[in-house]
């Protein structure tokens, strides 16, 4: 079948199989010939989008509005005055700027966890892939089946083995359980059985390429799609990640900017904290802007990686 | 061509000539070790110290003595553990298949290729799975405020009265709503790339046949993508059991609606931050995940059974 925690018995396929070398099958238009536009199939998936979309307007619209505006005005349209670049302005200096310190957390903990994670998924996916090597069922065994394993189940015990090990309120403890991705690991290992011609490696292999070389020039460039795929939804999962860093991090300092948001939110439940839902909102758009962005942009390359993933054996 | 294959280097032992031995190296290691390595430490260990942590007990008198099962057993009589393992049930009987439902109906209208402007269609539907939790939360909190939020406008406009969406009643609608909104476009995209990589030769062949649309939908879509199904299904349920974001963040607008031990992992996250019962609170985390990966394997056996 299409997948993996499905059925691990691709496993012993893969590294048996290898001499086919299949090519990454492409996803194309299986129509026959051309069906007739729907306009009623339209109209009803529009309203699937006026579902998701509603409250990312109401977000645009209302990170216009200033702390009295949001009271004083419906969700839907604008206040009377216009404060979308005094709220960005405020959004940044409030409580001496300490927006632009998570934002810098937020990215220190993309660029080491995410990036990380990546890295360690596209070796391991290749090693899964392409070699065949001991202990190697036991390896994707553990893996699959810890998928099934909350993760926040993981968080409590992990947490008080981190504080023994003194690594709790630092960024350690957020950056290290993001390096793995055991979904980004299946996503590689499936892209790389399906884009890398064994040939190829057995060629370079002859002609005396170490495996480190092979890896870097033979293979890395035919797994750029999956790369690109495998680095998005990390980093998302990583960019979005609250639980985690509630649980670790203490001093606001070190707080991405979920948890910042969270924390200006709850200011007004405080005795004496100020409102600043205003704040909230606009640093709410801020922060969803940089990943809505990302997508956007790189829709062509995460979308074939995704195809690939779920390529039928 | 298979007798061209090197032996791993250094090999001492004379190369067998079966290929399949030759690759059986040492060398993948060296690829997949730090990814072990870090799993190791992120996965395994935390799993073995809860299970360590869920056989102590940390009294007043006597600090920290060995219970044996004890906390098990206490877990099993804990009426809050069970409430908060019947709301996530509750909540995952109904938000999942509607969830599923939606995002497969997106996915199926898009393959169908009738819309237009297809593409503007998948990615704006999307969109959603981009906003944290935390953001999304936060967003349709302020909506369903029936003073000044959408919940509010419509009845102030339409003379309407909506329910509070936060109130007891509908606060656990109101989350799956939440998690709908933001999972929706992922769960459809993961149908649609399965839909798309159905071998165009069955539709040709049923379009010879007269098949109708609908035929098409349950004879060939559905059967060819239902281990996208049954993936989609098992990690919406274990997404259901971890259910927290939502809940704690929705809290300070709805404090008597959502306890601090609403959601399993609620309970488990006010044990040990509130209680400093770090054991049994390791030992409800221990035993949520069991109930978790059986559920989540039960599907699975039955989902990739039926009809195969």
């Amino acid at each position: 079948m299409t997948t993996p925690v499905t059925t691990p018995a691709p496993t012993a396929a893969a590294p048996a199989g290898v001499r086919t070398a299949p090519r990454l099958r492409r996803a194309k238009e299986h129509r026959p010939g051309r069906p007739r536009r729907s306009k009623l199939l339209t109209v009803l998936t529009s309203l699937v989008v006026l579902y998701t979309v509603v409250p990312l307007i109401w977000l645009v619209v209302n990170a216009t509005k200033t702390q009295s505006g949001l009271a004083n005005s419906g969700g839907l349209w604008f206040a009377d005055d216009f404060a979308l670049w005094d709220n960005i302005r405020d959004t940044f200096t409030y409580g001496d700027g300490i927006f632009t310190r998570w934002l810098l957390n937020t990215l220190l903990y993309v660029v080491l966890g995410a990036g990380g994670a990546t890295l360690l998924a596209v070796l391991g996916g290749y090693a899964l892939a392409k070699f065949d090597f001991p202990g190697k069922r036991g390896v994707f065994a553990t893996v699959i089946g810890a998928v099934a394993v909350p993760g926040t189940a993981l968080a409590v015990p992990t947490f008080l083995m981190f504080s023994k090990m003194g690594l709790t309120d630092t960024p350690w403890a957020v950056v290290l359980p993001s390096l793995v991705s055991p979904f980004g690991l299946y996503l590689m290992w499936v892209f790389a059985t399906e884009a890398i011609p064994t040939e190829l490696l057995e060629a370079a292999r002859m002609d005396g390429a170490g495996e480190a070389r092979t890896f870097f020039t033979v293979a890395l460039p035919l797994l750029a799609p999956g790369i690109v795929t495998v680095l998005l939804f990390t980093t998302v999962a990583t960019w979005n990640n609250y639980f985690l860093p509630l649980i670790m991090l203490k001093d606001p300092d070190w707080y991405p900017l979920t948890l910042g948001l969270s924390a200006w939110n709850s200011q007004a439940e405080t005795v004496g904290g100020e409102v600043i839902f205003n704040l909230v909102i606009t640093g709410s758009l801020l922060t969803i802007l940089p990943l809505v962005v990302a997508f956007l942009f790189l829709q062509k390359y995460w979308q074939s990686g995704l195809a690939a993933g779920s390529v039928k054996e | 061509m298979t007798t061209l294959q090197p032996p791993a280097a250094a090999e001492p032992r004379p190369a067998p000539p079966p290929v399949r031995r030759d690759r059986r190296s040492w060398k993948g290691w060296g690829f997949i070790g730090p990814f072990a390595a870090v799993f190791a430490l992120v996965f395994l260990a935390p799993i073995a110290y809860s299970i360590y942590l869920s056989l102590f007990r940390d009294q007043l008198i006597g600090g920290t003595t060995f219970v044996g099962l004890e906390n098990y057993q206490q877990a099993i009589k804990d009426e809050l553990f069970w409430a908060s393992l019947g709301r996530v049930a509750l909540f995952l009987v109904i938000q999942v298949p509607i969830m599923l439902g939606i995002a497969l109906l997106v996915a199926l209208a898009l393959d169908s290729g009738r819309l237009y402007g297809k593409s503007f269609f998948r990615i704006t539907i999307f969109l959603p799975y981009a906003v944290p939790a935390v953001v999304a939360t936060l967003m349709w909190g302020f909506m369903y405020g029936t003073k000044y939020g959408l919940v509010g406008d419509v009845n102030s406009a339409f003379g309407w009265s909506l329910p509070d969406p936060l109130s007891a009643d509908l606060v656990l609608a109101s989350i799956g709503n939440i998690v709908t909104w933001e999972f929706v476009g992922y769960n459809m995209l993961i149908f649609y790339s399965a839909l798309r990589v159905v071998p165009h030769s069955l539709y040709e062949a049923a379009e010879i046949d007269g098949a109708s649309q609908w035929r098409v939908i349950t004879a060939i879509k559905l059967p060819a993508i239902r281990g996208a199904l049954v993936i989609a299904t098992i990690f919406s349920i274990i997404g259901s059991f971890q259910l927290f974001n939502e809940p704690s963040i929705l809290r300070p607008l709805a404090r008597n609606a959502i306890t601090t031990d609403y959601t399993p992992n609620f309970y488990t996250y006010s044990l040990s931050f509130s209680g400093q019962q770090h054991n049994y609170s390791a030992t409800v985390a221990i035993i949520m995940g069991l109930i978790t990966m059986v559920v989540a394997y039960v599907v699975q056996l039955r989902g990739m059974r039926k009809g195969a």
